[in-house]
Formats: structure tokens, C-alpha cells, sequence
């Protein structure tokens, strides 16, 4: 799951989190030689994360001065055709540098093995990835709602003009954003691997539109509705081929876990054309 | 309130002098020439294309790719800044070319100390290109040590020539630059220009030209064609004014005829095409055609109407679907085995319900939530076409198999060589709707839309109307496309309908021009020829359509031939004022007014 | 029957009240101004008749028909067309397609029609262009010749204003609706439109809202005036009339020392 604060579609962010995701691989089988990763899982685990926020970050940072800085203010669709071409060029630079096999993560012993709550059965490393979600989001929320940068960040994002005459300096805020969103991603990116132990160049595409899509669920720039977006997406993309479509008799629903996921996004907007809190961002065409 | 002035009086104005390049700006364009540099050889074009030589035996792809991105960022590093009004034009000097020669030193830097690297570790675990045969290849066969220093000359070598290019007249310039580009073609479309020499039955031209093995130029074929093509190039800018301005100022009669004829010049060699490229490259001109085909009906739903749709294959994938079932024997569930031709109608049908079943929702969405629904319907459709849900109707995975050939009437079009020509007609019915609608009722409400919804529609367009008929238009065009290539393929999978193909015809309109028939044109062509032609090249494809998709968003956001009024629209004066007022930092004390426009 | 009749008319966005219970009438051939001091609600009424937003409350009679709930399009094509205090016009088509946009409700040809050339869409499409024409002949040299062919954006501001309201006649309206022809103009700029406005009535014969800040203007063109304050009429009378009363001197016009400015 990945969260962002970000104004437009941003077709790269979910190659951002497969460069962290590709970290945390290369760290992870690094360290998992070591004596390190059995002796102090948590610590390596930790190291992980750093390593992938760290490049996750940085790939963000990149892309905003290399392809949107030069586009500010240019019309909207043209930033959107150049993060399409960001997210090609991301995947097949990826997929150039260490090929295009399919990785498959380290195992860390002490998060294998299931919890029992209350008759449901969890992985341990879905425990881990919850509550580094949440986590994350709580620090997310407090930064953005308390901090003095969070709120410029806000500031631009409801009007970027009259945030420049107010004496904030909007690109750095907006590299700030970046920042922040591809620490996100590099985090969600060593967590994907804990739990989807596979990953290649191409991962990164299916999580970012679904990313998008808890997003528009739950209202963009808006962090709780995007955690509660990206937790019913979960929810229905795992529950809903299952209960609704197994009851039509559909063979081999799980194929259709993603037509669901898209469904639900077609869904949403219909009833709310331009996102639940997106009105005002359509209507002033920036 | 100012004074209203009924005539500008001429006043003699002291020009200021352009300010000159920074060395900083090279130092920034060097580094970041290094990491390009880096990533070029890193991602294994520099050892995949070695093998493969432009000039037979002194130039080889891989370097010369190299190279040329220290030759670009060099001339990136010395480009003058515009002259602005009230502004001495630049002054090009000793002083660009030492910008573009420290640009072209660091980005080679970058390669040395890769180089370095590749030899003290071994990294070939996590970058798996890094290996020792591109360690040959950079070293040039040197000790570590030399090779870095001569890495680093010949980058600030080759940055030294692009800082050069500004040096140059611009008749020698204009005469140079495409006839190296000829250089280019003529050597890395060997297999084109092969089977075109062979089809003239001028045999005599290969054994000149190319050398035996690997098909590359001999240098004295490339001389040969460099000296050519400057020759008529430094000929056609000699004259004052174009072919086209000069065929637009004849007397009308004279000007139809002359139109006329050369319309028919064009039919008679595209009917030729065929016959003498032979199966291998009409079969690319088939693919490209297809291409052509999607990206004038994309163009309509884009560049018209604003509507960005990135699921656009899925009508593709409706044309080639509704043509398999109803044409092929194998269809699992429908199979009335109609010939092609009596079931376009029906194919048309379908791709206008599909049309109308995409749009119903869209219509109250705008820019970005458009272009991200649209690109679930392309998922949704590519993924039921391949489940095992659908199988029954679509055939899953396996999909439809058998579809017979085209037919019509005593015709059978089997070859590649014979599919040309269908879809050659159908391009140019595209291309023919392009242009009637253009300057159409609809045509004209379309543009309104992509221009201000509410405003059009405050103006009595029809939003509902408007978004569904440039769908539909959009669809049926990209189901012809769809149709014709299963029946040249014989058989449709889904896999086929990946949304690579809507992203790859998007570019095509993007790179060509939007909204321009030729661009697009040229788009296709360069595009899908290309990447066919260098088979080299097919693996970094979409790398390659990648960095196109942000290049040209960056600098030439309205495409290679641009319709005349995006290119106005998207350099207006606007641009020039704020570059101005960028360079003298007064930009904070003057507001300017945006347009009320997105 | 007045042309456009109004009753109990009410918007609010959130707690704000742009329009509360607004009665009024505009007849026949009339032209009307509406001030009020900024944000009193005058461009919310102006996207409440012209359907751009939705009104909470009351009826808007056209003519007699009821045209609450219309889609925008709809309402022009009964004919009521307005022109943009920001000025909208399509900046990437060219000044003459900017007006035969305006005549796309009152044409009918399919893309049917586009695509074969049909005899009845060439007329048509000729018409069009005829009309184009002539609606921006209207305006004298300032839109007419080489201009037809530049695009919209690279317009002055007074041509843009003046090339807005072309697109709305070409609509061919009974009311039209001027969102501040003349904000931005230069006197004399200003002086030429208050003559144009007049003449739109006379030649056109169209019923004229305008909404104006500039009282000169006001008092040249208005055959009645409307006061707005916070979304209700304070006031409505002859240009002397409002221009003396107490209540629109305190809410709008400050002192009286202004009004003859």
C-alpha cells in the first residue's frame, strides 16, 4: 500500500516503489549472508528499510527535477504524458541494469509462522507490514497536519500562486512532497517483499494505479481517507471475486481480482466524477 | 489608465548584449551527461549494440551510441541563450566549445570512474551488463589508467563537436546534420535499403555501399553517401524558398494539376512498395499501417477532444475479436464464418457499443480521472479476454485460431506483401476522416471541448453527444485496425491487448504532432519501422519510447510536425517574456496573468 | 409576460448565501444592469439562469418555460447566451471557429454529413462561415480580415472581450447576458463598448443583462438598474434613482462624492 500527497496522477510513483522494492531485494541478499540477518533480524530488517526509503527517495527527487520542475505550469495533461514516460523509462533502466528476471526475496525465520487472533489466522509478516503501515501513516499524519514544511505542503496544494506570494517557496516544497512520497514507497516497497516474495522490473505498475486508486477511494491529499481507501480496496479485492463471484459460479475468480480493483475505481468515479475531494482541483485546471 | 498611442513612434534602441553561457550550467550538464553516460552502458546498449558496425571497421554502434550522448549534452552545454527583444543576438564563440568540451570531459569522467569500478569489484550479482566484455569494449583494449584519460578525451572531444555544431553556418549546418543522419540510415536499415537496391535490380549498389558480412557501410560507401546527401541538401537550401511555397504561389489550375500529379507520383510508388521491399519489410509496413491506423483514430479522441485515453487498445482488441468470431472457423461459442469484408459492418457495430459502453461513464470526468479509467477499461477488457470465466466465448489464453485470409472476391490476400494495400486503404479513409471532421461542426465542437468544457458547453455543445461521437469515432477506426490484424495474423490472444500498445500509439501521436495527419504519419513510421528494422534495438524499445515521452514533453510538447495551431499555442509570446525575465531576475516584481486555461 | 422572470431564487456554497430569495424580471427589449459591491452574487446569478450551477430554491422562467434543471446547452438553445467576467473563450481555435462554435445549437449536420461531404452540409458549413463573418463584421475593423485566422490567444484583452461577445451573438440570443464587458479596457476602449452595447439593442434587438462596475457605463446603457448586496436585491429603479438612494450609497457606492466619477 502506498500513500502519496501528490496533486496528479503520478504514473512513476509506483516505479519509485519498485526501485525500493529492488533495493530492499539487493540489501536483503546481502545481508541475509551475513550473520547479521539471523542473529538480529529486527536490525537488519531495519536496515532494509533504510536502504529502500533512501532510494526510493532519491529516484523521486530525480524524477521531479529532471522531467516535472521544467513543466510547472504547462498544461495538465503534459505532465501526465511525462510520468508515463518516466514510468518506461524507470522500468526498462531497471530492467537494462539487472535484468529482467524475477527476484525472489531472502526468508527471515522469525516472521514466518501465524498468529491466532480470535479464530482468523495472520502471518507474521502481515502483522509486520500492518503496523509498519500503520506506522507510517500515523507519522505521515503528523508531519503533514503539525509540521511547518506539512503545512506549506498544503498550502500549495490548495493554491500553489498565492502560496508563492505568502513567501513559500513552492519548488522546494513541492521536491519536499516528492520526498516524502517516495520515502512512502520505498517503504511500502520493502514491505511488498516481506509479504510477495517476488518481484521484477514490471511489479511496480499493477500497486501504483492501485495505489491511485485507495487514493481516489478515500479522497486525494487526504491521508486518512487514503488509508481507509487502500484498506477497502484490500478488503474487496480480496473478499469481493470470492464472495460475489463464486456465488454466479464463475470458474477461476482469483483471475479477476484486478477487474474487480478496477471496477471498484470505475465505480467511484461515477458517483463522484472528480474524486471525493477533487472537485475544486478540476475545476481550476492548473 | 494609459495613454492610448496611435502610432509607435520607430525609436533607435540600444540593443543590451546577450549574457554569455555559464560554465556552470556545462558543469551541471556534464555530471549529468555522466550518469547518462553511465546508464547507457550499464543497461548493456553499449555491449548489445557493439557487435553491430556503422561504418565497417572504424565505427562501431555500441561506442558511437556512447559518444553521442557526450555530443548531445556538448551541444546542450554551448546552446546560445534566445535572443530577446531589446537583445544583441548571442555571441558564439571559443567559449561554447570550451562549455561543450568540459561537459563532454566530466560526462566521460563518469564512464572512467565506471570503469574503475567495473574492474576493482565485481558487481556483475546485482548489475548483470557489467561484465567483462564491456570492460573491453570501454577500455578500447587499454590498460585501466589510459583508457579512463582516453575515455575522457574523447568525451571532451566529442563534446568539443557538439559545442561545434553552433560554430557552423547554418546553410553547411542544415546541409551536414541530415546527411550524417543518411549516414545513419543507410547503414543500420541495411535489410531496407538491401531489398530496395535489390528490387531496382541495381545490385551493384550493395557490393558499393556495404560490406560483406554484418551488412554494415564500407568507409567508402559512407563517404559516398555523406557527399551525396550534402550535396543535394547544400542544393535545396540554396534556393530562396521551398518546394511547398513555391507550388502554393502557381496560378490555381496549375497548382491542382501539379497537386494532382504528385498525389498520383505517391499512389504509383506506394504500389510498388510492396513488390520491391519484399515479405520482411512489408510485413513491418503492415504493423506500422495497423499502428497508423489506432493512432489517427486516438488522435481524434486526444488531440480533438481532449479526452486522454489510455485503454485504447481495448477497441483494438473489440475489432480483432468481433472480426476473429465471426470470421473464423475455431471461434468456440459464435461462429457464422462470415468473410471479412461482410463482417466489418458488424465489426463496426461492436466497436461503436464498446464506444458508447467506455464513454457513458467517462462523460462527466475530467483530465486525469479520465485517463486513469479509461486505462482500467484497456485492463478490464485485456483481462476477461483471458479468463477462463469468458473462455468459452473468447477462448481464453488460446484464443481464437484460424481466422481465414482476407477475401474479396477473387482477391485472397495472404502475404504481407498483399496486406499492404488493405490496410494502406483503410489508413487513408483515417486519414480522409481526420480531415473532413477537422473543419466540421463536430470537428469544431470537439476542439471547444478539449479547449473549456463548461465554457462549450455554456456555448450549446452537447457534452454528452460530443464525448460519445469522438469515442466512437476513435473506436471504430482502431477496430478496422483490430480486424485486419487478426486476419494477417490468423489468430487473436489477449495477450496482444497489453496496454504497451495503447502507451506505444499514444507516443506515436505524441512524438508525431498532435492533432497533424503527417505527424503521426511520420510517428508510425519512425516508431514501429525503426525498432523493426535495427532488431539490435527491439530490446530497449521502450526505453527508448520512455525517454522520448519525457524529451519531447520537455522541449517540443507539440510533436515533430505539428498541426500549425498547437505549435502556436504552445510557444506563444508568453514563453519568450518569462525567459527574459528569468535571465535579469525581475520576475518576482511582475505578474503575469495566467490564461484561464489548463 | 416579461422575457426573464425570477422568483424566491437561492444558492449557497456551504454556509455562504450568494443568492437568497432573489426576485426579478428583466422584459422584453430592455437592458438592464445589475451592480453590487464584490461577492454581493451577481456572476452566481448569472451560472444560475444560464444553468452552469443548479440553484437551492425558487423558479426561473424563460419565456414562459421553467428552465431550472436544464443542462447549459439547453438554456442557450432556448436563447439566453452570456459571455465570462474572466473572459473564456477557446484559446487554441482560431477567432472566426470561436464564433461558428456559437452557431453549433443553432446547425444541425452529423459527422455523417462531415465524412461524405453531403450537398446539405457544405451549405450548411457555408452558412456557418457566411454568418461568422458577418456577426464579427459587427465589431468594424477590430476583428474583421487577417485576424479571422489568428487564434484566439493571442488577442488583446479588449479583442478578447469583444470576440466573446461575437461568439454569444453568434448564437443568435434573445437575451444576452455581459459578464463586465468592460473590465480591463481603457477609457476610450470603454466608451466604444457603452456605444456598442446600445447598438446591440437597436440593430439586434437583443434584451441585455449586464453586470458593470463602471458607473459611466452603467448610466449610459441601463434602461433600469438592479442593486445586489449578499445575494438579495436591495434596490431596483432608474439610473437617478438608485444613484440617490441611502442604501446603496452605505452598501455599495461609500460616499456620494463617487458617483459622479
Amino acid at each position: 500500500m502506498v500513500y502519496g500527497v501528490l496533486r496528479f496522477i503520478n504514473f512513476a510513483h509506483g516505479e519509485v516503489f519498485m526501485v525500493g522494492a529492488m533495493m530492499a531485494f539487493y540489501v536483503a541478499s546481502g545481508l541475509s549472508t551475513t550473520s547479521l540477518w539471523t542473529s538480529n533480524p529486527i536490525v537488519s530488517l531495519l536496515i532494509v528499510l533504510l536502504a529502500s526509503m533512501i532510494t526510493s527517495t532519491s529516484v523521486a527527487v530525480i524524477i521531479e527535477r529532471i522531467a516535472y520542475r521544467p513543466l510547472r505550469g504547462a498544461p495538465r495533461l503534459i505532465p501526465l504524458i511525462t510520468s508515463i514516460g518516466a514510468s518506461f523509462t524507470i522500468q526498462y533502466l531497471v530492467r537494462g541494469l539487472v535484468g529482467p528476471s524475477t527476484k525472489a526475496f531472502p526468508r527471515i525465520e522469525p516472521l514466518r509462522g501465524t498468529f491466532e487472533f480470535g479464530g482468523f489466522v495472520i502471518l507474521r509478516s502481515q502483522v509486520v507490514v500492518i503496523v509498519a503501515a500503520l506506522a507510517m501513516m500515523l507519522l505521515l499524519y503528523l508531519f503533514v497536519e503539525k509540521t511547518r514544511t506539512g503545512k506549506s505542503m498544503r498550502a500549495v496544494s490548495e493554491d500553489a500562486e498565492t502560496a508563492a506570494l505568502m513567501g513559500i517557496d513552492v519548488d522546494r516544497t513541492i521536491v519536499k512532497v516528492f520526498a516524502v512520497g517516495g520515502a512512502m514507497a520505498g517503504v511500502a516497497g520493502a514491505l511488498w517483499g516481506l509479504v510477495f516474495p517476488s518481484l521484477n522490473f514490471f511489479s511496480g505498475f499493477l500497486p501504483g494505479i492501485k495505489a491511485f486508486t485507495s487514493a481516489v477511494l478515500g479522497g486525494i491529499g487526504n491521508i486518512v481517507g487514503a488509508m481507509l481507501g487502500g484498506v477497502s480496496l484490500g478488503i474487496f479485492e480480496s473478499v469481493g471475486p470470492s464472495l460475489v463471484l463464486a456465488g454466479y459460479e464463475i470458474p477461476a475468480f482469483s483471475q479477476l481480482k484486478d477487474v474487480v480493483a478496477y471496477s471498484a475505481l470505475v465505480l467511484v468515479l461515477i458517483f463522484r466524477p472528480t474524486g471525493i475531494l477533487g472537485e475544486r482541483l478540476a475545476q481550476e485546471r492548473g | 489608465m494609459s495613454q492610448v498611442v496611435d502610432a509607435p513612434v520607430p525609436v533607435e534602441v540600444e540593443l543590451r548584449p546577450t549574457p554569455p553561457i555559464e560554465m556552470r550550467r556545462a558543469v551541471r550538464l556534464g555530471l549529468s551527461g555522466a550518469a547518462a553516460m553511465v546508464l547507457v552502458a550499464a543497461t548493456g546498449i553499449v555491449a548489445t549494440f557493439q557487435p553491430r558496425m556503422v561504418i565497417d571497421p572504424i565505427v562501431p554502434l555500441g561506442t558511437m551510441f556512447l559518444y553521442l550522448v557526450a555530443f548531445a549534452f556538448g551541444w546542450m552545454a554551448a546552446q546560445p541563450p534566445p535572443t530577446l527583444e531589446g537583445f544583441a543576438p548571442a555571441v558564439v564563440g571559443m567559449r561554447n566549445v570550451v562549455a561543450g568540451a568540459l561537459a563532454g570531459l566530466l560526462a566521460g569522467l563518469g564512464v572512467g570512474v565506471l570503469l574503475i569500478l567495473m574492474t576493482v569489484f565485481d558487481l556483475r550479482g546485482v548489475f548483470i551488463e557489467l561484465s567483462p566484455e564491456l570492460v573491453e569494449i570501454l577500455s578500447l583494449g587499454l590498460p585501466v589508467g589510459a583508457a579512463v584519460a582516453v575515455i575522457a578525451l574523447i568525451s571532451a572531444a566529442a563534446g568539443a563537436l557538439g559545442a561545434g555544431v553552433h560554430l557552423i553556418p547554418t546553410r553547411f549546418r542544415r546541409s551536414l546534420m541530415p546527411a550524417l543522419i543518411w549516414v545513419a540510415f543507410f547503414s543500420l536499415l541495411t535489410d531496407l535499403f538491401g531489398q530496395l537496391f535489390v528490387g531496382l535490380k541495381i545490385d551493384f549498389m550493395i557490393d558499393l555501399l556495404y560490406t560483406s558480412r554484418g551488412g554494415a557501410l564500407t568507409v567508402v560507401g559512407a563517404v559516398v553517401v555523406l557527399v551525396l546527401f550534402f550535396a543535394l541538401y547544400w542544393y535545396l537550401g540554396g534556393r530562396d524558398n521551398t518546394l511547398r511555397e513555391r507550388v502554393q504561389a502557381m496560378p490555381k489550375d496549375k497548382r491542382v494539376r501539379w497537386q494532382i500529379g504528385a498525389a498520383a507520383l505517391i499512389l504509383v510508388v506506394l504500389y510498388f512498395i510492396p513488390k520491391l521491399m519484399g515479405p520482411f519489410v512489408s510485413q513491418i509496413l503492415v504493423t506500422a499501417g495497423i499502428y497508423l491506423l489506432m493512432a489517427l483514430g486516438l488522435n481524434i479522441v486526444v488531440g480533438y477532444a481532449g479526452l486522454l485515453d489510455l485503454g485504447y487498445v481495448a477497441f483494438f482488441a473489440v475489432g480483432a475479436y468481433a472480426g476473429a468470431i465471426l470470421t473464423s472457423p475455431q471461434s468456440p461459442a459464435l461462429s457464422p464464418e462470415l468473410t471479412l469484408v461482410a463482417a466489418i459492418p458488424f465489426v463496426m457495430i461492436a466497436a461503436a457499443i464498446a464506444g458508447i459502453v467506455v464513454a457513458t461513464p467517462v462523460i462527466r470526468m475530467r483530465g486525469d480521472y479520465l485517463a486513469i479509467v479509461t486505462l482500467g477499461f484497456g485492463e478490464i477488457a485485456r483481462i476477461l479476454l483471458n479468463s477462463e470465466w469468458l473462455a468459452p466465448y473468447f477462448g481464453g489464453a488460446q484464443g481464437i485460431t484460424n481466422i481465414p485470409d482476407l477475401q474479396v472476391g477473387p482477391l485472397t490476400f495472404s502475404t504481407p506483401q498483399d496486406y499492404f494495400y488493405p490496410v494502406f486503404l483503410f489508413v487513408l479513409l483515417a486519414a480522409y476522416i481526420t480531415l473532413a471532421v477537422q473543419n466540421s461542426r463536430w470537428g469544431r465542437a470537439w476542439m471547444a471541448m478539449r479547449e473549456d468544457e463548461s465554457v462549450a458547453e455554456a456555448m450549446g455543445v452537447n457534452i454528452v453527444t460530443a464525448k460519445l461521437s469522438a469515442f466512437v469515432v476513435g473506436a471504430v477506426l482502431a477496430s478496422f485496425g483490430g480486424a485486419l490484424f487478426g486476419s494477417q495474423i490468423g489468430s487473436v490472444f489477449p495477450h496482444s491487448f497489453d496496454i504497451v500498445v495503447s502507451i506505444t500509439i499514444l507516443v506515436i501521436i505524441i512524438v508525431g504532432g498532435m492533432g497533424s495527419v503527417p505527424g503521426v504519419t511520420l510517428g508510425a513510421l519512425v516508431l514501429i519501422v525503426l525498432p523493426n528494422l535495427l532488431r539490435e534495438f527491439s530490446e530497449f524499445q521502450f526505453l527508448f519510447y520512455g525517454v522520448l515521452l519525457i524529451a519531447m514533453m520537455l522541449k517540443r510538447p507539440e510533436g515533430f510536425i505539428p498541426s500549425k495551431r498547437r505549435a502556436q499555442e504552445l510557444h506563444s509570446e508568453e514563453l519568450a517574456q518569462d525567459a527574459w525575465l528569468e535571465i535579469y531576475g525581475e520576475k518576482d516584481q511582475v505578474e503575469t496573468v495566467p490564461e484561464g486555461r489548463a | 409576460m416579461p422575457l426573464l422572470q425570477i422568483e424566491g431564487l437561492s444558492k449557497a456554497f456551504g454556509g455562504l448565501r450568494a443568492i437568497n430569495g432573489l426576485d426579478l424580471h428583466v422584459d422584453e427589449g430592455e437592458i438592464v444592469s445589475v451592480i453590487g459591491p464584490n461577492g454581493a452574487g451577481k456572476t452566481t446569478f448569472f451560472n444560475l439562469i444560464t444553468g452552469m450551477e443548479s440553484p437551492d430554491h425558487g423558479s426561473i422562467l424563460f419565456d414562459g418555460q421553467n428552465i431550472v434543471g436544464l443542462r447549459p446547452n439547453q438554456i442557450l438553445q432556448l436563447g439566453m447566451a452570456r459571455t465570462f467576467q474572466n473572459v473564456r473563450l477557446f484559446p487554441a481555435m482560431t477567432v472566426l471557429e470561436n464564433v461558428m462554435v456559437g452557431q453549433h445549437c443553432r446547425t444541425k449536420a452529423g459527422l455523417f454529413g462531415a465524412i461524405f461531404k453531403t450537398p446539405a452540409q457544405r451549405r450548411e458549413e457555408a452558412a456557418i462561415e457566411e454568418h461568422a463573418k458577418e456577426v464579427l463584421s459587427f465589431f468594424g475593423t477590430r476583428l474583421a480580415g487577417y485576424r479571422h485566422d489568428q487564434l484566439s490567444m493571442v488577442l488583446s484583452y479588449a479583442n478578447r472581450r469583444r470576440l466573446e461577445i461575437a461568439r454569444a451573438m453568434a448564437t443568435s440570443p434573445r437575451l444576452l447576458l455581459l459578464d463586465e464587458p468592460t473590465a480591463g479596457m481603457n477609457p476610450r476602449e470603454t466608451v466604444e463598448l457603452t456605444e456598442l452595447i446600445g447598438r446591440l439593442r437597436s440593430e439586434k434587438g437583443y434584451t441585455i443583462v449586464v453586470i458593470e462596475h463602471d458607473m459611466q457605463v452603467v448610466r449610459n446603457v441601463s434602461d433600469r438598474v438592479i442593486v445586489l448586496d449578499h445575494g438579495v436585491k436591495l434596490i431596483e429603479g432608474s439610473y437617478d434613482e438608485i444613484s440617490t438612494d441611502e442604501k446603496v450609497i452605505e452598501a455599495y457606492l461609500g460616499r456620494p462624492a463617487e458617483l459622479g466619477a
